[in-house]
């Protein structure tokens, strides 16, 4: 397929098409609030990066200023061989981008959209038309095509977002929380509209708060956090760090819940679980949930469930930062480091 | 000017031409109250033109000239009302992602503006000579009031790109329209210079270049060719839209922050 693809009309990056090599980014907001605080990163040619971190943690800041829509306050980044401070209109030549909100005219119809798109991008008036169709069709949106998007569904304005961004045959692509308020289903079509942009050749670097995303999608991850990148790896790499799966047992009387959690802890440490279950992280190399079956039995404790979990790339937030993800959103808003998030991303991105 | 530049002007003038024209809230008060309010000025203020030395024995033809600033002014609104919600939508981020430049990001903008304003101008004309106007300056005036409407709505439409992009607010933008419609009363709207016989009230009207705006369009309607207060209405128009184009290069430098 070569929707993605890269014809060479773009040439301004002469052959150093590449991935994204970062060195030390800050960026550094009104107040001295550090979005983004000293990262370094790479991502090589045609993988897809996700970078996850929990609201306000500076993922979108990272995307404007690796964009060129935000310059950074230090540190150096190089998108697609291009310096993102001194190259900034070849940069956007090279880039496809969907940003956070789906920023769409809703008085115009999907089809103006692509035009407009196309002719701002220097497609020629004779192939509009044609590349609009094209990429209105693979996102599934020919019947919707002339309608004004102000009656779009999220889903269906996230699809012409995408479609968008690839008008130019991008090499590069940014997808700034693409699936966020999405239904299961349009997040599934989307995921799979990214992976084949991958299998095309595309670099595509997603940022997400969705931990399943990051781990279905990404060939590796970075961990964000109060403006810092606190792991990189591959979904596998970074789970292996954390290394011990841990076992749950919800008792069958809640009233036995202390007796569970003494037996429980003869087999390691205890670790947050469900509201009425007891977690424990096993130590490395435990295989045997046999052995916590006959040790329950013998202490008479009758249970409920019991379920052994494989670390996930959420154990490696919580092992990273002492927070869950799904926490972290809620501190940041009052911590130091990463600020008051998107609103304050936007206005800045804006220059004010 | 290169092809390129022209395309994207061109796509970006359609697209702010569109978006007024899909907007019923944007283009009624174009075509409502500049008829409203011509419709009460004729009625109530018929007997002015038996004042001596008023130039006209029809008070349409000299308050039909208001109608083309009202409009011009509804063009600031709008305008900075759709470049606002660009802002806070995203879209202009969108615009700021292509290799689009500088000058075109807002001049396609502007050029729309203008087509709006020559649209609207040639919609008052009309108005103007069903109410019973007389335009005395003929075809080749109503042309004349055209570009003049179109300049003048230019200027103003960038007055409000300058507000939209120094607040990012639609709701700033709005609160403009009641300040620079104090600009339109203080005027020779009503009545001729000459004839304003408060003192203050006339050295207000003669300091502010509305007055010349209006006696622009107005010299069509009543006396044919009067390069004098054609010249006048065009260096207003001119004047506005060069101090306004300043305005918003400033602007557009700080908000557009782009590498």
């Amino acid at each position: 397929m070569s929707d993605g693809a890269h014809d060479g009309r773009d040439g301004a990056h002469d052959g150093r098409i590449g991935g994204i090599e970062v060195e030390g980014l800050v960026r550094v907001f009104k107040g001295g609030v550090r979005a983004v605080d000293g990262i370094d990163l790479s991502v090589a040619p045609g993988e897809i990066f996700g970078f996850l971190g929990p609201n306000g943690a500076g993922k979108s800041t990272t995307v404007l200023v690796l964009t060129t829509l935000l310059p950074p306050t230090s540190g150096k980044a190089r998108v697609g061989g291009l310096d993102v401070v001194r190259e900034g209109a070849a940069v956007r030549r090279a880039i496809g981008a969907s940003l956070q909100e789906s920023a769409l005219d809703p008085f115009l119809s999907g089809r103006e959209h692509m035009r407009l798109q196309s002719a701002l991008h220097g497609i020629g008036k004779s192939e509009r038309d044609a590349r609009g169709d094209e990429l209105l069709a693979r996102v599934g949106l020919t019947e919707a095509a002339d309608r004004k998007v102000g009656g779009y569904s999220g889903g269906m304005k996230r699809r012409l977002d995408l479609a968008l961004a690839l008008v130019h045959r991008p090499r590069l692509l940014f997808l700034d929380e693409p699936t966020t308020g999405l239904d299961v289903q349009s997040r599934t079509a989307l995921w799979d509209e990214v992976r084949r942009l991958a299998a095309d050749g595309v670099t595509v670097f997603l940022t997400t708060q969705y931990l399943e995303e990051a781990d279905a999608l990404a060939d590796r991850v970075g961990i964000i956090d109060r403006g810092k990148l606190v792991a990189e790896g591959t979904p596998t790499e970074l789970k292996a760090t954390i290394g011990r799966p841990s076992v749950e047992a919800i008792p069958a009387d809640p009233a036995e819940r202390a007796r569970l959690a003494a037996v429980l802890e003869r087999f390691g440490e205890q670790v947050a679980g469900s509201t009425n279950g007891v977690a424990t992280r096993l130590p490395e190399g435990f295989g045997d949930l046999a052995e916590i079956v006959r040790a329950l039995d013998a202490e008479g404790v009758a249970i409920a469930d019991l379920r052994l979990h494989a670390p996930t790339l959420s154990d490696v937030f919580l092992a990273k930062t002492g927070r869950s993800l799904e926490g972290a959103a809620d501190d940041d808003g009052s911590g130091a480091g990463a600020g008051s998030g998107r609103g304050r991303e936007r206005a800045e991105a804006a220059g004010r | 000017m290169s092809q390129a530049v022209l395309t994207e002007v061109g796509a970006l003038a359609r697209r702010a031409l569109l978006k007024t024209l899909r907007q019923p809230f944007q283009v009624f008060p174009i075509v409502f109250f500049p008829a409203i309010l011509l419709a009460v000025n004729a009625s109530g203020l018929k007997a002015a033109t038996r004042l001596p030395g008023f130039p006209t024995h029809s008070y349409v033809s000299f308050a039909i000239a208001v109608a083309f600033i009202q409009g011009a002014m509804f063009s600031m609104i709008n305008t900075g009302t759709n470049l606002a919600e660009d802002i806070e939508s995203g879209f202009f981020n969108r615009l700021a992602l292509t290799p689009l430049r500088r000058v075109p990001l807002i001049g396609g903008l502007l050029v729309g503006v203008a087509a709006m304003g020559a649209l609207q101008s040639a919609f008052y004309v009309a108005l103007g000579l069903a109410a019973g106007a007389n335009l005395e300056a003929g075809l080749g005036g109503a042309f004349v009031i055209v570009a003049l409407g179109a300049l003048a709505a230019l200027g103003f439409g960038a007055l409000g790109c300058v507000a939209a992009l120094r607040t990012g607010s639609g709701e700033a933008v709005q609160g403009l329209f009641p300040l620079f419609f104090v600009f339109i009363f203080l005027s020779s709207s009503n009545l001729p210079r000459e004839l304003l016989r408060t003192g203050w009230f006339h050295t207000v009207a003669t300091w502010n270049p509305i007055s010349y705006l209006i006696e622009g369009f107005r010299s069509l309607f009543i006396s044919g060719w009067d390069a004098t207060a054609l010249g006048r209405g065009f260096a207003v128009a001119a004047g506005l839209s060069a101090v306004a184009l300043l305005g918003v290069a400033g602007a557009l430098r700080t908000r557009l922050q782009r590498t």
